[in-house]
């Protein structure tokens, strides 16, 4: 399997964005919207014309700015999945999947089960129906590199969950190189093998999931990920602690490093919740006021004051937490991160 | 003036209004194509690309629609008559009469169509490149059948507008009977000979711009924003 080498520099409104990126099985670029991750699907596609750099698959060139090299969109054999899928409206299901290639039509429509929908228009299907249309034609053109453009944000909640299973199977059984984009940190995670973080055009970290949780390179990336983060300026208190004081003159207690300046980073995970203030081994309180409480599938995520913590949801049946009532959040100076910020 | 339907009828065998319908619909068509052939890549062009002098293009295919009728004749003959810039000798022609209608129909077409192309989502075009289909296949089996029903729409008016072309013609082509002359000039030259025939010609005028327009209502001229929501869920 051929993997995929870019490195380029795409002038785009606000900023430029410059990347170097190799993808070899499936990497996913997540960050906020217009950090420029569509950018570099494009770019990738040969829809837009970077300034700077090359992008290769194999053996083969794509783009060398330097050499006069670019090829078309229409010589790169890249399967786009585009944004709220881009079917073609005036053709039939078999129509658009035929559009990429006639040779494995019927093959693509009873893998994707869509063999019932050949001769309906794309305006007759569903959201998760749409999207197994759009990547049986990006697969029906024989692509080298597969790119998806937030293949899950034009689903609801509930589709959404499935039709992330359906892709990740699809995925680990292509064995082809895929580029995917998605504002959803979670939706990377469960996707892809390397994850990218991007802000402003700039990767800031590329690393496995459980890498990006572990071990943030900085405050942005440990908040995409999930993470608590409290500003505080910190301090040495000890041969192994650091101390940490937050803007509201709260006191918090880290086994990591850090000096001046600094970003806590603690995980929702990492976080008990109580009642009343209760003395054990844990060195960080933090008292507030319930802001939310807020089920999601099996656990509860509750907002005390300035951060969430993620219990179950049989703990926050017998705590009684509720909306307005004072509750502490309770966490071990080992479970945080200190973190430049930026 | 009180006249029967019959005898308005009866008046449509008139040599001269025979005559006048076979060079309208010869004039008009060729001038039709004409207006097809060169004005669906223009126009093209104007809707997916921006550059410089744009707004200036953009203004010169425009233009006829505000030149009086007459303006654009003198301009024609200024530009086409045998002492004109070009030295040709196509004034007084029939190749003059399809010129002309051309000359003053074709910014219906062009403006309907550069809409038309403006409405085809950028995303489809960007996936059929991705899909392997070069800029010519593209625009056949995407982008026309996309903006077929602004086309259209544009088509028949440009069409309408031809066929009741007045002004510019007779100026650039004169009113010589089985050549020049078309419905709208037969209309003038038999007003002070032969009124019945000059209405009779009128009426069949009107039926035909209201068939025109009739047509207009029942092509699909919404699909591109019916087919454009379609792809978003």
């Amino acid at each position: 399997m051929a993997s995929l080498r870019a490195d380029f520099t795409l002038p785009l409104r606000d900023f430029e964005l410059t990347l170097a990126l190799d993808v070899a099985r499936t990497v996913a670029l997540v960050g906020p919207s217009g950090a420029g991750k569509t950018s570099v699907l494009r770019a990738i596609a040969g829809l837009a014309q970077p300034s700077r750099g090359r992008i290769e698959l194999g053996g083969e060139t794509w783009l060398d700015v330097e050499r006069g090299i670019d090829l078309r969109p229409e010589d790169r054999r890249v399967g786009f999945v585009f944004q709220e899928y881009a079917l073609f409206p005036h053709l039939s299901v078999r129509a658009n999947v035929a559009y990429g290639g006639r040779a494995r039509v019927d093959e693509l429509l009873e893998r994707f089960q869509i063999e019932h929908l050949a001769d309906e228009l794309p305006s007759k299907l569903s959201g998760g129906e749409r999207q197994r249309v759009a990547l049986a034609r990006a697969l029906a053109r024989d692509p080298a590199i597969l790119l998806l453009d937030e293949p899950l944000s034009a689903l609801d909640a509930h589709t959404k969950s499935q039709v992330r299973s359906e892709l990740r199977e699809l995925l680990q059984s292509l064995d082809l190189p895929t580029l995917l984009v998605t504002h959803d940190y979670e939706d990377a995670a469960s996707l892809a093998d390397e994850v990218g973080v991007i802000v402003e055009g700039r990767l800031r970290q590329l690393a496995a999931p459980a890498e990006l949780v572990a071990r943030p390179q900085d405050a942005f990336v440990a908040s995409f990920t999930g993470a608590n983060l409290l500003h505080g300026t910190a301090r040495r208190a000890g041969d192994d602690l650091t101390e940490v004081r937050l803007p509201g003159g709260e006191q918090l207690f880290s086994t990591d490093t850090g000096e001046g300046e600094v970003g806590v980073i603690v995980y929702p995970w990492e976080i008990s919740v109580a009642r009343s203030h209760t003395v054990d081994s844990a060195l960080n309180v933090v008292r507030g006021e319930i802001g939310s409480v807020v089920e999601v599938g099996n656990r509860v995520r509750v907002r005390i004051g300035p951060v969430t913590a993620e219990i179950t949801a049989s703990s926050s049946e017998r705590l009684e937490l509720e909306v307005g009532g004072v509750a502490y959040a309770t966490f071990k100076a080992t479970g945080t991160k200190l973190v430049p910020l930026g | 003036m009180r006249v029967s339907p019959t005898k308005l009828i009866a008046q449509l065998g008139n040599p001269v209004v025979t005559d006048a319908l076979v060079v309208s619909l010869k004039t008009t068509l060729a001038a039709q194509a004409l207006i097809l052939a060169i004005g669906t890549p223009t126009a093209f062009v104007l809707a997916s690309h921006r550059f410089r002098g744009r707004s200036l293009v953009v203004t010169l295919v425009e233009l006829p629609l505000v030149l009086p009728p007459a303006v654009a004749g003198i301009g024609l003959l200024a530009a086409f008559g045998r002492t004109g810039l070009l030295h040709s000798s196509i004034a007084f022609t029939q190749t003059a009469v399809v010129l002309a209608v051309a000359f003053v129909a074709s910014p219906l077409y062009v403006r309907a169509a550069i809409a038309a192309f403006e409405g085809v989502d950028a995303k489809l075009i960007a996936a059929s490149r991705t899909l392997g289909a070069g800029p010519y296949r593209t625009f056949f089996r995407v982008v026309l059948p996309l903006a077929r029903g602004g086309l259209l729409a544009g088509a028949a008016l440009a069409f309408a507008r031809g066929l009741g072309e007045f002004g510019a013609t007779i100026m650039f082509a004169g009113s010589l009977r089985g050549v020049t002359q078309t419905l709208p000039l037969a209309v003038y030259s038999q007003f002070d000979v032969n009124f019945d025939v000059a209405l009779a010609v009128s009426a069949l005028l009107v039926l035909i711009s209201a068939a025109l327009l009739v047509t207009l209502k029942w092509l699909p001229s919404a699909p591109t924003s019916r087919f454009r929501f379609a792809t978003s869920s």
